[in-house]
């Protein structure tokens, strides 16, 4: 009785997922409530002290509450209180915006750097510097010189996505295999064609590499991003429950943010797979 | 040697070395080739023979002299010299179909697409690959990837074919196919090929006339060889012909001592009159085209103290 690796490997993420969630029930179960407590400091203390209802979520609160958040995604209760839809849709549109013009800007420089030895040495300072900086350093002074929020945010997004889709494009333009280059100068194949139909295919699975690595910072970024901007966002959601100090959403929060980072990364793996070529 | 259809002039090529010394890989390298004839270089690794090819080729530039290809000086690559690599080179992302195709749009830009895939089907069948038209280069075996690489080389009718060892990382069965493919649509097209190649047989087999390179660095054309052996030449009974052992002796104590020697022995070697070197029975015939034929002739004959 031999079933797939497949079915196996499913079989024991399930386990691992049950146990996970089974210690997290045990340990957030009820405590004996407390007794001897003065009325006034048992209202204060809330079901914590009165129950001994434990001060974390467990599993049933979250489910519950994700049960809730799901049924009504997009609800607009003012400026506090939107469905978590409405903060995601936010916080990919900026993530969308700003990687969208980190790729119109990334990839024809780094074809640039690619062809031209010149070139690459003149700007090999310049990225060896600008690279290492935390995006969330250039916040002021997008802040200080755009005077919008939610542009300064897209431009974080922006400047964070553009190092790696920046390198790997340079890099695979670079090391484009000379036989190649060699067949496209026999058949007398000009510049410009030759950059369409031999460089950029065979460049393609490091340069979607690059843009799927960084698709992923983005995604890290911005959550960081919205809590310093405020307003709306994912991000934002989560600061704004911390301070509410509603610890299921904070948690909720969390696990969306693993989903759809996970979504924006297979999205981006299907896109490589597409232009990868066996060899 | 009347009409040049290539002609190799003097060309050199030096590297700089370290200290502001330059190495000389090889240089007075004088060559050439009537239409429609089949050459082959042989010589050990690092004699320069792939540079020649590529200079040839125009991907790479003679330090010295110049090539002149049916009366014009060659500059830079042209689609009427095509190349058929060592590495077959084929675009992994596209198609046996789309790897010939992209040749044929490369040679003639403005033909429509139903004219394109007729010509490059033309080629692939010339190759004997009909009904692989649609696999990717990953899906073929060794041989048929060079299958296509002789496909897409042919399909732009250029004047030349240049080949730099195109079988050497087959097996030997499928090597003898493609040479025997070669030496036929050669035959058929009247193609004017030059061809390196590490292997006596191979040479033999294909070539009218056979370039003995001696070693690198500071390699010279020592002797052309003319291949005695009848225009129709099969395969089966190469080895039967009365000379065949004599040409390929000849060539294999080349490769073994003389090209070493060759710079220490031979003195008075002009590279502008390289002897041409004629097979006959029982012993060899010099040509007597150059002056110097004597002292470049076999040395097992001519002189007999040198062979060892």
């Amino acid at each position: 009785m031999t079933s797939s690796l497949r079915f196996r490997a499913a079989v024991v993420s399930i386990v691992l997922l049950a146990a996970f969630l089974g210690i997290w029930h045990l340990a957030t179960r009820p405590t004996a409530a407390a007794t001897n407590m003065s009325p006034e400091y048992a209202k204060l203390m809330g079901l914590t002290a009165t129950q001994g209802k434990s001060a974390m979520p467990g599993p049933l609160d979250v489910g519950a509450k994700l049960w809730e958040h799901l049924r009504q995604p997009f609800y607009d209760n003012g400026p506090n209180d939107k469905g978590l839809g409405i903060q995601l849709g936010y916080s990919i549109a900026r993530v969308g915006l700003g990687y969208f013009l980190a790729v119109m800007v990334a990839i024809p420089l780094g074809f640039l750097i690619g062809m031209s030895p010149l070139i690459s040495k003149a700007l090999d300072p310049f990225i060896q510097v600008l690279k290492p900086i935390s995006p969330l350093a250039w916040m002021p002074l997008a802040l200080y010189t755009i005077k919008d929020s939610s542009i300064s945010a897209i431009f974080v997004i922006f400047i964070c996505s553009v190092w790696p889709m920046l390198l790997n494009t340079a890099f695979g333009v670079a090391s484009v295999r000379k036989e190649w280059i060699n067949v496209a100068r026999t058949l007398e194949v000009g510049t410009v064609r030759r950059a369409f139909t031999v460089i950029l295919p065979a460049a393609a699975p490091t340069i979607l590499t690059g843009m799927r690595i960084s698709i992923g910072i983005a995604w890290l970024v911005i959550v960081a991003a919205e809590m310093l901007v405020g307003g709306t966002g994912i991000g934002y959601f989560v600061w704004n429950e911390w301070n509410n100090l509603s610890i299921t959403n904070v948690i909720i929060a969390i696990l969306m943010i693993g989903i759809v980072g996970m979504l924006l990364d297979q999205i981006l793996a299907r896109f490589t797979r597409m232009v990868t070529f066996p060899e | 040697m009347t009409d040049k259809f290539i002609s190799i002039e003097g060309i050199a090529r030096r590297y700089p070395e370290a200290g502001g010394d330059q190495t000389t890989i090889f240089e007075d390298l004088w060559l050439s080739m009537s239409r429609g004839e089949f050459g082959c270089v042989i010589g050990h690794s690092g004699c320069g023979k792939t540079t020649v090819l590529n200079i040839l080729a125009g991907l790479d530039q003679p330090s010295e002299g110049a090539v002149i290809v049916d009366g014009q000086a060659i500059e830079g690559t042209s689609l009427d010299r095509a190349v058929i690599f060592q590495s077959h080179a084929l675009l992994p992302w596209r198609t046996v179909l789309g790897n010939v195709a992209y040749a044929v749009t490369s040679k003639w830009r403005n033909w429509d697409r139903a004219k394109v895939k007729a010509h490059a089907q033309k080629f692939i069948d010339l190759v004997g690959l009909t009904g692989s038209e649609h696999k990717r280069p990953s899906e073929l075996s060794g041989g048929m990837k060079q299958r296509v690489g002789i496909a897409r080389a042919l399909s732009i009718t250029p004047k030349i074919m240049l080949m730099d060892e195109p079988f050497s990382a087959l097996d030997a069965l499928t090597r003898g196919t493609l040479q025997d493919e070669v030496r036929r649509i050669c035959l058929e097209t009247g193609q004017t090929a030059f061809m390196i190649t590490h292997d006596v047989d191979e040479a033999i087999y294909l070539a009218d006339k056979i370039f003995l390179m001696t070693n690198g660095p500071g390699a010279v054309l020592a002797e052309i060889v003319e291949n005695p052996l009848p225009k129709d030449r099969g395969r089966i009974d190469l080895h039967r012909h009365p000379l065949y052992y004599a040409l390929r002796n000849h060539i294999v104590d080349f490769l073994v001592s003389r090209s070493k020697t060759f710079a220490t022995t031979v003195t008075d070697h002009d590279p502008r009159n390289v002897p041409v070197v004629r097979i006959g029975k029982p012993e060899l015939v010099v040509a007597a085209e150059s002056e110097h034929s004597t002292q470049a002739s076999w040395p097992g004959v001519s002189r007999p103290s040198t062979s060892s």
